[in-house]
């Protein structure tokens, strides 16, 4: 194997693909337990999920632009939420998102749906807890990606109640900033 | 037709930290039930200093004329033990596919606290599965 003398030249590995997922969501358990002992409400819990989030995803946002897309950068609205929808999911969740929607009251939202989170898979939400949602962590990275790719937007995960189904789905709402919209419009 | 008449889960010190009953035959009141719990963890612990062989490890089956007992114990010293008709088989199947979904609904719920009640619904509704799915399968046999 070559050695490299700088650090900085050896080539990026693939790294390994998987994961176990028993080790994630006892990890993901502990953030989550950790964070509860240092807030005092449910809204403080919810900004240090996405806060560790947005972490998640100004790293995960360079290394895939690098590795994936041959250092192109996403200058369409479409293009980055395409580039979420689909590469950004697949390298952390395995799958695609279920699905990508417009907005259909406001023109600055978008709608990333999943029938059910990875990072939700065991997690029950006690009745006190009301609307919260430890979807935050992925809103967080999401705001993170699009953040950093020049798309400045709050994000937000919510429970979305689907007819015929116990379990509700989980939507990721993605709002714009009224500066990304105009862009997008001047570009045409 | 064999079937399940109730579920007991008990921490290690002996507390009652799950209860289910499936049918009336079964059916106990609370405080019955925490009696039972505490009943069993202590006749448990006895039957291991009882065995003639060293290197017991508590009471697996308990059978009488109207009901069995079988009883997991886990290698934290978790219980779990279900109430059913005589001659049930399988239910040591059932008992570790209940371990399963316990260290997985449960133990990864950062909402659940360790040796409390368990108070998790996704829980709720994959032992409900998972008991519907055994007794289906019990009467294709």
């Amino acid at each position: 194997m070559k050695q490299y003398a700088n650090v900085l030249d050896r080539p990026i590995s693939k790294g390994k693909q998987e994961v176990s997922l028993s080790g994630f969501a006892f990890l993901f358990s502990e953030l989550v337990q950790y964070n509860q002992t240092q807030v005092d409400n449910i809204a403080e819990l919810e900004r240090r999920l996405e806060d560790a989030g947005y972490a998640v995803g100004t790293r995960i946002l360079e290394l895939l632009c690098h590795r994936e897309k041959g250092n192109r950068r996403e200058t369409r609205l479409l293009g980055i939420l395409s580039f979420v929808h689909s590469t950004v999911w697949k390298v952390l969740f395995g799958k695609v998102a279920d699905s990508l929607e417009k907005g259909t009251e406001h023109e600055d939202e978008y709608m990333i749906s999943e029938k059910e989170l990875l990072v939700n898979r065991f997690i029950s939400i006690p009745k006190d807890m009301g609307a919260f949602n430890c979807g935050a962590f992925v809103a967080g990275i999401v705001r993170g990606v699009l953040d950093n790719a020049g798309f400045p937007a709050v994000v937000s995960a919510h429970f979305v109640p689907v007819d015929g189904q116990q379990r509700p789905r989980t939507t990721i709402l993605i709002k714009f900033a009224e500066e990304v919209l105009q862009r997008e419009a001047r570009l045409g | 037709m064999a079937a399940i008449y109730s579920l007991y889960i008990i921490n290690k010190s002996g507390g009652l930290i799950f209860y289910k009953d499936y049918g009336s035959a079964g059916r106990m009141d609370t405080n019955d039930s925490l009696r039972l719990a505490s009943l069993w963890h202590s006749m448990h612990a006895i039957s291991q200093q009882l065995s003639p062989v060293s290197g017991c490890s508590g009471i697996e089956l308990l059978q009488a004329d109207t009901f069995d007992l079988h009883c997991f114990q886990s290698l934290t010293g978790t219980k779990f033990f279900v109430v059913c008709e005589p001659g049930t088989h399988h239910m040591e199947d059932l008992l570790k596919n209940i371990y399963e979904l316990y260290t997985d609904y449960v133990l990864k719920n950062p909402f659940y606290e360790m040796e409390m009640p368990i108070r998790c619904e996704l829980f709720d509704v994959n032992l409900a599965q998972a008991v519907q799915k055994d007794r289906v399968a019990l009467l294709g046999r």
